[in-house]
């Protein structure tokens, strides 16, 4: 271990001298202690008498205070109580997380008729219950205060029956000319279905997908290579080897959270006979699932074709390219170990050029991938816009050729290459309407507006995949005059019914039953082989034809099937691949590249930009960069140290830039369209290429509005890199030679982690897969040796303080590195769950960010290509734990049950605590960040204008009742989620029972998609913990900064890679 | 040496001053009144007729001295045989008294002398009680006054006499100060400042907040008295939520319309508020009806009702975590254990302080319902293995709240 070293950033790699400085400080900014020595004590800024004087004035303002009457507060009933409501207990029911299409099935947490928090639905098994960052967040976005709150029809408002009256009457004037309907991917099966009988209504008109990121390459080459203009299902649990070139798999590419379940079900360890799948990541930036490949190589990414090849090549696929060097040898090596593992093995592309997913199909085609890890019976129904649709609706309302054009869920005003070009479009067409639920881009340039509810207030079923419906149910009567998408256009086609019912009947039609139906409702989910509702990848049009080939077995009309829920699920099957391997093969050769070149990518918080204005999304420090509130440049240390003269592998240079929040702008030219964007030297990236995070730079039409209308979360945070994607002629691609000049400005970057340094302290441990078959006792073998030096009990013998035993129930908290991916949702879950504070970027740039579990990232290896190692880090609980000892007033103390107690109304603020605390978990409300302060005005230019807006009534409702809000000056930090393990022990007790395992769970542990975090009671020797920790006793589990004898109540298992690298040695030895 | 003994003189009166202080605390003990509220509350008023007739002033109406020992203990025969006895009867609506036969003479005593000294209260009905200075403490005040006027004195006198013999012996003294710039007597004043000052303010601030006492008017002249207590209905029918949830919850008004639906009108002993005007009992059904939007001859919700909204007494700070289920169903705590006797209030007024020392002392003697030999108890505390092992072993043989953590922060602040 002692050759291994990681780091958090190159300050602590170098040690340079403002880092040691930095380190000795207590505070990052200077105290005015100086004013108070001796000499001039009496000319100091506060001197005696003004002290003196503060003291009277706070005095009386106590005194006043004091003498100030109770308030009266009224309690007042229900008139008449709902059966099912009961004032201070929570509901929760199944619905579906949807945007823009993605879908994940959750189950909503409901108090006092509010939604206030999200959490995954068990019964899926696609997710397996698991969430994501922007799922998690999305109960915020319900409260938004800049959500659409009424119709409006050319910027007045309108009620419901007159907007009708006008739609209709536009509708039939404009019916020379096509109507068009333009949404973002639409996965339910009733929508669709709706809106072909609305398009029946109109003939001629056509119903567009849009997608922000668009997938289409995939969906045209999967029609090439198989005659299916769709994206199949895959299956990463059943692949030993994964091989992807650039597809950001687990975090933002299709849909995360399955996949990240699934491949975790390869990457968690069976101690017994441990084995894992081999992970090689071939891309041109650090993205979440690079950092979690066990093999990473990168490469510019014009050459994600050539590498395709080479990769189809090496598998005998005949073709070749001109890829060498390292890259070369990965291919080799991953080739190598696909042949070996055919049927076992997947190879999934990012890339949006369908010439290179038809190489990927052949790849796939070569390693039997078809049936066993890819499965075209179940298509998926994430993404179906295809970019050559929307392409010519644009050309279509620039040429004045669409009558009337219809927007819902979709904003190609902000996130299409060519927005422009579509916005002069719309304002060209003579009746447009918007249904989207919130003011965006596209929304302010519609004539109407017919604004549609959240999905919080829908109703309403997706089908992620064929056979795998989720359902859609309201949690909330609809805050604000909004009508759902589904009944407006409902009202369109003249059909009496609204959605809900038209919905009821649809399910109880299909379903066969009210039973069936409500079941579904209580389910949330239903996975039946028999439930052919849609098939939602094609044109409705065209319904029919395109099923054919898939379903055939099942072609009967479901509708008058009735669904026996006992049917299993179908065999997986592949499909016949007749795609033009040598065509494809000479069009990528064609792909020119550059000496740099830029890439866009997603960031697993903010995605495609579409709810750019969440607080909570903003503050979540990207897992690779540990930036929030911006997107950037991130470039790598050699560009770095060519156009800056910065080079972060000399300690000298350091200083220059590290230590500063204020990076650099760079001006980067593509294709004639130029942006100013900061930049983030980081290492891993490909030295000529510079990668931008997408879904920034939201910015209203008229400038001075974007705060009103986007919101002021999302008001002048970042820029808008969505114009420097461009279209091939069939697709659009997202990366592009670029030309980079350095402006000399520089702009603030708030990033979280560089301040929280272990100074050094091993508090990763990480190992590779062949090391541990061979030494599985390593890490406990270390432990003993550093830990036999206290003597016998190290429990008992390393402190001078008593033993305190734990009678009853004792917490314990296990943390599996190998399974972590970093996706931050337990952060998010964890501030949704615990009221914590959005501070903003000032405050997150003066190191006072909230959040109570942040993800900590780990550099190992080479410098200039390191690996990263993820670490959640929230409070250890430690039984022995350095904060209570040094608490003046006691205000933090030790539980019976292992938890770290704080108590806010008894913590006075002397920050001693944080001081002493080796893990760094502590957070101080430095500020009013929940709006308490008696003095409305008194933090103004403090607190972000997010914040602030975190405070009105409306977004207060997302807190959570059983857990205080705090002021300002007073200590906070992770409680194990006491409340809910409060809640589970009443809950026992008042069902007379012992407590049972897993009934309690932490927010982190429910929001986590692949389950590497196990919480429960470790006195029960049959609890899921115990059994972990007695399973893992010699094997991988260890406590961080064991030796302080803090006696943390968070164990991590050791991080394993699938590699014959050495992992963690500073300098790779290159085999 | 003279020094010290002023010094020690001064401390002396001083402390002596603080007992007297102090021992106001003891005079507070009001046996009467005590009594009076514990048994004869709920039927008698000391100033006019209630239930009973007024108690100021009984034993002069009374026929004989001794006749209110014979009654009190023994009603229900004497409301047959005695004439005075038999002609309250017929007066107060054939209500028979309770017998009360464990009170004692004297306490009867007490019952009726702080009856005839009882005088209309003027202001708040309860709160910080404000007791009418008793002949006894004056006395001791002016005791106390004069001792330290003497004492002022004696101590005048003392450095008269020391200056003159230091003259006397050619000493020179200092020059005399007056003693309001002496500074022992200032240390002194300002000692007793600091020892006053410092009492109230830390009493003041631990008040801070502190409802006990409150009894709010609302909007509807709901006597709890009259449900839980005279028709004896179960708290948990109307709070049945204490069951369930954190909050008890004051029931919906459908909830009211239950009964009320049928319960038309008032038929009971006549409600009087506290401050002594009769209350119109049909006429707060009515308001119920105005609420609930019912119309009682119709017998149909004709009119659009609206919540009542009734004024919380009980307010527990927001960084207070308190769930009835726990206590209620959990626990088997009785409602009246903080509540107060609450089947005998006609409005409620908030009985405990609801203060943090309150809680804690409850949870340090109440014993948790393990489960006992018998299967009694909650199953959940079976995973307290040890504690159950102990009391096998007759170590001890209860389990309070405390020794399973219940007085720890982060049972109740989260």
């Amino acid at each position: 271990m002692s050759d291994k070293k990681y780091w958090q950033n190159f300050e602590e790699l170098n040690q340079n001298e403002a880092e040691q400085k930095k380190l000795k400080k207590e505070f990052k900014e200077e105290l005015p202690f100086e004013d108070l020595s001796n000499e001039n004590i009496f000319n100091a800024k506060t001197p005696r008498r003004d002290f003196l004087k503060y003291m009277g004035f706070s005095t009386a303002a106590a005194a006043l205070a004091a003498s100030c009457e109770m308030p009266v507060r009224k309690v007042i009933p229900f008139l008449h109580k709902p059966d099912d409501m009961i004032p201070g207990i929570s509901n929760y029911y199944a619905s579906t997380y949807i945007n823009d299409g993605d879908a994940v099935p959750v189950v909503v947490k409901q108090r006092e008729g509010r939604p206030i928090k999200i959490e995954g639905n068990d019964l899926s098994s696609l997710t397996n219950g698991g969430t994501s960052a922007q799922c998690q967040s999305s109960v915020l976005d319900l409260y938004d205060t800049t959500r659409l709150r009424y119709p409006q029809a050319n910027g007045k408002e309108a009620t419901f029956e007159a907007i009708d009256k006008m739609l209709a009457a536009g509708l039939t004037a404009n019916a020379g000319k096509p109507v068009v309907l333009l949404t973002s991917s639409i996965t339910s099966p009733s929508t669709k279905q709706i809106i072909s009988e609305f398009l029946a209504k109109y003939p001629g008109s056509r119903h567009v997908q849009y997608d922000a990121v668009s997938y289409s390459g995939m969906i045209l080459a999967n029609e090439a290579s198989y005659g299916k203009k769709a994206i199949p299902a895959y299956h990463f649990e059943n692949a030993k080897v994964i091989v992807s070139l650039g597809a950001d798999f687990l975090t933002t590419w299709l849909s995360p959270v399955v996949f990240a379940n699934q491949y975790a079900q390869n990457r968690r360890i069976d101690e017994e006979k441990p084995s894992m799948s081999k992970h090689f990541q071939f891309e041109s930036h650090y993205s979440i699932t690079g950092a979690n490949a066990d093999e990473r190589y990168l490469h510019k990414p014009s050459e994600t074709g050539a590498v395709a090849l080479a990769l189809l090549g090496a598998l005998g696929g005949g073709t070749s390219s001109n890829i060498s060097g390292k890259v070369a040898e990965g291919i080799k090596k991953a080739a190598a170990e696909l042949s070996a593992n055919k049927g076992a093995a997947l190879v999934v592309c990012g890339s949006n050029d369908p010439n290179i997913q038809i190489i990927v199909n052949a790849i796939n085609e070569a390693i039997g991938a078809g049936g066993k890890t890819i499965d075209w019976n179940t298509p998926v129904n994430y993404r179906q816009g295809i970019d050559a649709d929307v392409l010519a609706l644009t050309n279509d309302l620039n040429a004045g050729n669409v009558g009337a054009l219809l927007v819902y869920g979709a904003n190609p005003a902000y996130s299409f290459f060519a927005a422009d070009k579509f916005i002069a479009g719309v304002k060209k067409c003579p009746f447009t309407v918007s249904y989207s639920e919130k003011m965006d881009e596209t929304t302010e340039l519609c004539k109407y507006i017919v604004p549609s509810h959240h999905w919080l207030e829908c109703w309403g079923d997706a089908e992620m995949q064929t056979g795998y419906v989720s359902v859609i149910q309201p949690i909330i009567h609809p805050l604000f005059k909004t009508r759902q998408f589904e009944s407006s256009l409902l009202k369109l086609t003249g059909n009496a019914n609204d959605y809900e019912a038209y919905f009821r009947n649809y399910w109880i039609t299909k379903l066969g039953s009210v039973e069936n139906f409500e079941k579904f409702l209580q389910d949330g989910v239903i996975e039946n082989s028999q439930l052919k509702t849609q098939s939602a990848f094609v044109n409705v049009s065209d319904l029919t034809s395109a099923t054919a080939g898939v379903t055939s077995a099942e072609e009967a009309d479901s509708a008058s099937q009735k669904i026996n829920p006992a049917v299993p699920l179908p065999v997986m099957s592949g499909a016949t691949f007749s795609g033009n391997v040598a065509d494809a093969a000479s069009k990528i050769s064609s792909i020119k590249g550059g000496e740099t070149e830029m890439v866009l990518y997603q960031k697993v918080s903010i995605g495609t930009g579409s709810r750019a204005n969440n607080a909570w999304l903003q503050e979540v420090s990207d897992p690779i960069s540990k930036a929030t509130w911006d997107n950037y440049a991130m470039i790598s240390p050699q560009m770095g140290k060519s156009l800056f003269g910065v080079d972060i592998f000399n300690r000298n240079d350091m200083d220059k830039y590290e230590v500063h929040i204020q990076k650099p702008i760079i001006k980067v030219t593509v294709n004639g369209k130029t942006i100013e964007i900061p930049i983030l030297i980081m290492p891993g990236i490909h030295p000529n290429v510079i990668a931008m995070a997408v879904g920034y730079g939201r910015q209203s039409i008229n400038k001075d509005k974007t705060a009103e209308y986007i919101g002021p979360a999302a008001n002048g945070v970042g820029v808008n890199v969505y114009p420097l994607a461009y279209y091939n002629g069939t697709t659009v691609i997202y990366s592009a030679p670029v030309t980079i000049e350095n402006t000399g400005d520089t702009y603030p970057i708030a990033q979280t982690q560089v301040h929280q340094i272990t100074e050094g302290r091993p508090v990763v441990r990480e190992t590779t897969l062949a090391n541990f078959i061979a030494r599985p006792g390593e890490v406990q073998e270390e432990r003993e040796k550093e830990l036999k030096k206290f003597g016998e009990s190290f429990e008992r013998d390393g402190t001078l303080y008593p033993v305190i035993d734990k009678p009853g129930i004792k917490w314990g908290m296990s943390i599996d590195l190998n399974t972590c991916i970093g996706c931050s949702a337990c952060t998010v879950a964890c501030v949704a769950e615990n009221n914590i504070s959005t501070v903003g970027k000032y405050e997150v740039s003066r190191f006072h960010d909230m959040q109570w579990i942040r993800i900590d990232r780990y550099f190992t290896g080479d410098p200039q290509n390191p690996d990263i190692v993820f670490q959640p880090m929230t409070c250890q609980q430690c039984d022995n734990a350095p904060c209570e000892n040094v608490c003046p007033v006691s205000a933090t103390n030790h539980s019976s049950e292992g938890i770290n107690q704080m108590v806010y109304n008894r913590c006075i603020g002397t920050k001693y605590c944080a001081n002493n605390c080796p893990y760094k978990v502590r957070r101080f409300n430095w500020a009013d960040y929940n709006g308490a302060d008696s003095f409305p005005d008194n933090q103004r230019g403090i607190i972000s204008d997010a914040t602030t807006e975190l405070n009105a009534d409306l977004e207060r409702m997302v807190l959570n009742p059983d857990v205080t809000v705090r002021s300002r000056g007073v200590m906070e930090k992770c409680s194990f989620c006491v409340q809910r393990c409060q809640e589970g022990k009443l809950n026992a007790k008042k069902e007379d029972r012992p407590l049972k395992d897993m009934e309690v769970k932490t927010a982190c542990m429910q929001a986590c998609p692949t389950h590497a975090i196990v919480f429960g009671n470790v006195n029960d020797k049959d609890s899921q913990i115990s059994k972990l920790r007695a399973r893992a006793q010699n094997e991988r589990k260890f406590y961080v900064l064991e030796e302080l004898h803090t006696l943390p109540n968070v164990n991590y298992l050791e991080k394993i890679r699938n590699t014959d690298r050495r992992v963690g040695s500073f300098v790779e030895k290159e085999s | 040496m003279n020094q010290l003994t002023r010094l020690f003189l001064k401390i002396t009166a001083i402390l002596l001053f603080l007992t007297l202080i102090s021992s106001r605390e003891l005079l507070f003990a009001a046996d009467g009144e005590t009594l009076f509220k514990a048994n004869c509350a709920s039927c008698h008023k000391p100033l006019e007729a209630y239930v009973g007739p007024a108690l100021k002033g009984a034993r002069q109406r009374e026929p004989s001295k001794d006749w209110v020992y014979k009654w009190v203990p023994n009603t229900t025969v004497m409301v047959n045989t005695d004439p005075y006895a038999m002609k309250l009867k017929s007066q107060f609506g054939n209500v028979v008294m309770t017998s009360f036969p464990d009170l004692k003479k004297e306490e009867i005593d007490a019952i009726l002398d702080w009856a005839d000294k009882y005088t209309k209260p003027g202001g708040t009905p309860e709160g910080p009680v404000t007791e009418p200075q008793s002949d006894n403490s004056i006395l001791y005040g002016l005791l106390t006054l004069i001792l330290a006027v003497i004492g002022f004195v004696l101590l005048q006198v003392n450095s008269n006499l020391k200056k003159l013999t230091d003259e006397k012996d050619g000493l020179k003294s200092p020059t005399p100060v007056p003693f309001y710039r002496n500074k022992a007597y200032l240390l002194l004043a300002i000692i007793v400042l600091f020892l006053f000052g410092g009492y109230f303010l830390v009493e003041g601030a631990m008040g801070l907040g502190r409802m006990k006492g409150y009894q709010p008017v609302q909007p509807i002249y709901y006597s709890h008295k009259v449900h839980a207590g005279d028709n004896q209905i179960s708290c948990l029918y109307c709070h049945g939520n204490a069951q369930d949830s954190k909050h008890a919850t004051v029931p919906a008004v459908n909830v009211c319309m239950n009964c009320h639906m049928a319960v038309k009108s008032y038929g009971g002993k006549p409600l009087v508020k506290e401050d002594g005007t009769a209350v119109n009992a049909n006429g707060e059904i009515e308001k119920l009806y105005q609420y609930a939007g019912w119309n009682p001859s119709t017998k149909t919700y004709d009119k659009p009702g609206k919540p009542i909204e009734w004024v919380k007494i009980h307010n527990l700070p927001d960084f207070v975590y308190f769930n009835h289920s726990q206590h209620v169903k959990v626990g088997r705590v009785q409602c009246q254990t903080c509540h107060g006797e609450i089947q005998k209030m006609d409005e409620v007024k908030q009985f405990a302080d609801l203060s943090m020392g309150w809680c804690v002392n409850c949870h340090r003697s109440t014993n948790v319902q393990f489960n006992d030999a018998q299967g009694h108890g909650n199953k959940f505390y079976s995973i307290y293995e040890k504690f159950h092992e102990d009391i096998k072993n007759n170590k001890y043989d209860s389990v309070t709240v405390e020794k399973i953590g219940g007085t720890e922060c982060m049972k109740c602040h989260y």
